[in-house]
């Protein structure tokens, strides 16, 4: 068998460490050793596979999962799944979960007072097309507090796990929205080190893909690890 | 490199909403070839308390030692029931449990084969990004002189590696311990 490519590593501060002192829950959680390094083996450059058949075309509209509408401004969240080198990571599952308009989750374990949408679940999936690109179709997530630190709030946020090509490229994310003004103040936006890394975070309005009397759009474009160089033969 | 890999982010509390549709606990479909074990254990915090909201994904080859993937070339056979995907969220007290079959040996960087592994990562509230680990398995002879195993000092390869439940065939224990004795080895993947 041929040698394999690995994929690349994060370049220094643009991903989070584990443990930050100013978010809470972790404390208890972060690994106190340090990580050993792995190198890609053909365990980690392949990983799961999803066959398109088990993606639902609904499943990317967020507002027609009930019979009635749900409450909230509508929003096109949409963008490109692409590796390091700008090329699109294709027939790759996407899956999104986020709060209601009013910042509240279908979720027992959330207890924050603001009123459940019967109209919403709050959860997607889709599959890149053959250009990498992503499209779902929901409403603007509310902002809400939680209990990390007195009077701490939650910046607008749509949760985001991607598979790629390889369990070395596994990626759960979470995107934001311009002009929060609670990005300043939330110790998990706050984690990377790395300001542009952390503005990356953060979609951008977009007219184009913006449906006119209808929604508006944001685009957020996913960036997986890159392909190390092919190894030569010797 | 014109680009930059996105910025990882927690799961957070409230992952089920996304996640759960994809959850799998048995891995293997009826007539997969191998043999069946179940593994069980709890992912525990620095005060060995259970964590109620991870999810631990699992991602192995076929008993053959071929993984469902397109850069897998060995010429091994595929088992249309196999996938070698798992999803598996903690329950209230920390513990998992799954159902797969033992995955046959794979290619090493150095030429050998590895020991039969299971790679695993784990996603939990309060974890910016995952952790990266491996399961191994309990009596088999290339755990030795595994090239990965080889990689970690002696005194915690033990972490990797499940161990027989007394009385249980087929059941096998290995837990994630995130902080302090005992720490579960996690990898820079």
């Amino acid at each position: 068998m041929s040698k394999l490519a690995g994929y690349r590593r994060a370049v220094a501060g643009t991903q989070p460490e584990y443990l930050h002192p100013t978010y809470k829950s972790s404390l208890k959680r972060a690994p106190s050793q340090p990580l050993v390094y792995l190198p890609h083996t053909l365990s980690e450059i392949t990983g799961p596979v999803f066959a398109p058949e088990t993606v639902n075309v609904k499943a990317c509209d967020l507002t027609r999962q009930h019979t009635g509408e749900p409450l909230g401004e509508r929003i096109i969240v949409s963008g490109r799944v692409l590796d390091e080198d700008g090329k699109p990571v294709r027939k790759t599952l996407v899956e999104v979960w986020q709060a209601n308009a009013a910042g509240r989750y279908r979720h027992k374990v959330d207890q924050h007072q603001a009123p459940l949408d019967p109209n919403f679940s709050g959860h997607g999936y889709a599959m890149t097309d053959g250009e990498g690109r992503y499209r779902f179709i929901t409403v603007r997530p509310g902002e809400y507090p939680w209990g990390n630190h007195h009077n701490a709030w939650r910046p607008a946020h749509v949760h985001f796990s991607v598979f790629g090509p390889a369990f070395a490229t596994r990626l759960v994310t979470q995107m934001y929205f311009p002009g929060d003004p609670l990005l300043e103040f939330d110790p998990i936006y706050n984690c990377t080190a790395d300001e542009a890394a952390r503005q990356r975070l953060i979609s951008v309005f977009d007219w184009e893909s913006t449906i006119p009397g209808h929604a508006l759009g944001y685009k957020f474009d996913i960036i997986l690890n890159g392909r190390e160089a092919t190894p030569m033969e010797k | 490199m014109t680009l930059r890999a996105t910025t990882s982010q927690t799961v957070g509390p409230f992952f089920s909403i996304g996640m759960e549709r994809l959850n799998r606990v048995e891995l293997a479909g009826p007539g997969v070839a191998g043999e069946r074990v179940t593994i069980e254990g709890r992912v525990l915090d620095a005060d060995g308390v259970g964590v109620p909201d991870a999810i631990i994904e699992l991602w192995q080859a076929n008993s053959h030692g071929k993984y469902a993937h397109p850069e897998d070339l060995q010429e091994k056979p595929v088992e249309a029931g196999f996938q070698g995907y798992g999803r598996i969220p903690t329950d209230e007290d920390g513990k998992f449990r799954f159902t797969t079959i033992k995955p046959g040996a794979v290619p090493g960087p150095d030429g050998k084969l590895q020991a039969p592994h299971i790679a695993v990562s784990v996603f939990m509230r309060g974890l910016m990004r995952r952790v990266v680990t491996r399961i191994y398995f309990p009596d088999s002879a290339g755990n030795a002189g595994d090239f990965v195993l080889g990689l970690v000092e002696a005194g915690r390869r033990g972490t990797l590696i499940a161990r027989n439940a007394s009385g249980m065939d087929g059941v096998l224990k290995w837990d994630v311990i995130m902080q302090g004795p005992g720490e579960t080895v996690f990898f820079d993947c």
